[in-house]
């Protein structure tokens, strides 16, 4: 299922570092990574492939949200039809 | 890959500007547990209910999670109970009630309408029992609601109706007194009422739909107010462009949402209701809009120009991104569950006269308005009047929900709670329309009715 993360905050290191990884352990495929920086904010965008994932997509994304909230970053994830559906005819 | 800016729009539109989803509600047909034993009828009722509404809240979870969008409400519309329960032989209403409000309980949903009844022509014996039960109905239940159509384009007004709603409009609110006459929030008088409203209070499963469907009403009042900020002092024609794109992306997300839940619970998808419903968080008011095509305050001189135009737009911008399109759909003004008309109507710029003049051009009515707790049933029966004979000329729905808090007068404020909000207390005329009132009869039907 393609899913899209987002992370939004202040810039600091090892943001990606830590989110790519909390994704591997739950066998989670990074196919596209952007990112920003404007002015002290850090906008990442990844599109991901969680159909081999590990956990429920529900505990995932819940798992990643409050490890954000830890380093006061802003994770959304959600899957890509959203968006597709909003923006795209 | 979609780009960033336009993620980032859609997570703003959810975090910053109250985009929701506002309700999915499934209707369920009850034609199918009739029966001549009330209790027997009622087991049929609840275990119909309770089988097709086992996953709708789990199911309404799960799609708010993976698509990062709040469904503010799962709820469930049935059959008008005035059918299903004419079989039944009995002449006590409030046990239908009663298990229509123990199954949406045990089902976790919000809110369950249709204790409703169809009498914009005549009455069955059936309507006037349901009719009678609503006071208790709705003092004895928690999650209840209840709608009754006393008026149609094609058979004009049942003025019989209408004098018996404003005495049960009255008797609710004595009954819920205690609430500040909170009962008469769960009660809806219609004229030209549609089938597939996924909207409470006024929600029913009409038959004409099929035996089980998913309609989903979308929102979006902070999301049209924001892109309109970014066309400050444009002409119209920019304000209702931007409007109708604003209103495309809405609604297709609505529809998304609609075509999930209708394959995960293997429901048929009815409709997506294109309607801006606002909340009485700060950032989620009609009103608002209307104040940022320039109006200084909801209720001024413009007022209903500004709805026409963002009705009509919100409509034209939804109506390409849903395949179905239906319920109420339009823009609500529903007094108390708007941040930005309850400071109009506390202020005294927004009057009931002027509330409508607005319902002229937009779904759906005298909505969620609190009035003096002295008000005479024939008063109330006089402004459901009005509001039907709009509705009846004007081939739309129109709705009616008035809350007589007893006890209150002009300038007191009356708490609800949660989406239904705070509403002043806003005056009614003084001069009687009693006489009028008890004439009874029926208003034919306008002349344009006639098209066949």
């Amino acid at each position: 299922m393609r899913t899209i993360v987002t992370v939004i905050g202040k810039d600091q290191v090892g943001i990606i570092a830590s989110v790519c990884s909390q994704l591997s352990e739950q066998n989670v495929n990074v196919l596209d990574i952007t990112q920003t920086i404007l002015g002290e904010y850090f906008t990442m965008i990844m599109l991901v492939d969680t159909s081999e994932c590990t956990l429920p997509f529900a505990d995932l994304a819940t798992l990643l949200e409050e490890s954000g909230k830890l380093r006061a970053l802003s994770i959304h994830m959600q899957r890509e039809d959203i968006f597709n559906a909003m923006h795209r005819i | 890959m979609i780009n960033t800016s336009e993620i980032l729009q859609t997570i703003q539109m959810i975090d910053q500007q109250h985009l929701d989803i506002r309700t999915i509600t499934m209707g369920i047909s009850l034609l199918d547990c009739a029966h001549t034993d009330p209790q027997a009828a009622c087991t049929r009722i609840y275990d119909k209910i309770c089988k097709k509404a086992e996953r709708l809240v789990s199911v309404g979870e799960e799609i708010e999670r993976e698509f990062g969008i709040p469904i503010v409400n799962k709820r469930v519309s049935v059959t008008p109970i005035s059918l299903v329960a004419a079989a039944s032989d009995t002449n006590d209403y409030v046990p239908f009630a009663e298990t229509l409000d123990k199954a949406a309980k045990t089902c976790g949903i919000n809110f369950i309408g249709g204790f409703s009844a169809l009498v914009q022509k005549g009455f069955t014996q059936s309507d006037r029992k349901l009719i009678t039960a609503i006071p208790q109905a709705l003092a004895t239940t928690d999650f209840v609601c209840s709608s009754v159509n006393v008026g149609s384009t094609k058979a004009g007004i049942n003025m019989d109706a209408v004098a018996e709603m404003g005495r049960v409009i009255k008797e609710t609110s004595l009954l819920t007194a205690d609430r500040a006459g909170f009962g008469c929030a769960k009660l809806v008088v219609f004229c030209n009422a549609v089938e597939d409203n996924p909207f409470m209070a006024g929600a029913f499963h009409g038959v004409g739909e099929g035996d089980c469907v998913i309609n989903v009403g979308i929102s979006g009042p902070g999301v049209v107010h924001h892109a309109l900020q970014e066309v400050k002092g444009q002409p119209f024609d920019v304000v209702a462009e931007t409007i109708k794109k604003t209103a495309f992306r809405i609604t297709r997300m609505g529809q998304l949402v609609a075509r999930e839940a209708s394959s995960r619970l293997d429901v048929p998808f009815g409709i997506v209701d294109l309607s801006l419903a606002p909340t009485p968080a700060i950032g989620d008011s009609v009103a608002r809009i209307l104040e940022e095509m320039g109006l200084d305050v909801c209720g001024t001189h413009g007022t209903t120009a500004a709805l026409a135009l963002l009705n009509d737009a919100v409509k034209k911008g939804g109506v390409m991104a849903s395949s179905h399109v239906g319920g109420l759909s339009g823009a609500f003004i529903p007094l108390s569950e708007d941040e930005g008309m309850i400071a109009a109507a506390a202020s005294g710029a927004l009057t009931l006269d002027k509330l409508e003049a607005m319902t002229c051009v937009c779904s759906v009515g005298l909505d969620m308005i609190a009035v003096p707790g002295d008000t005479t049933a024939e008063t109330l029966a006089a402004i459901i009047a009005d509001e039907a004979a709009i509705g009846m000329v004007n081939f739309k729905t129109t709705a009616v929900r008035l809350i007589p808090a007893p006890g209150k007068v002009v300038g007191d404020v009356v708490e609800f709670g949660g989406l239904l909000g705070t509403a002043p207390i806003i005056p009614v005329h003084p001069y009687s329309s009693a006489a009028f009132i008890h004439r009874g009869g029926r208003i034919p039907a306008p002349m344009h009715s006639l098209k066949n």
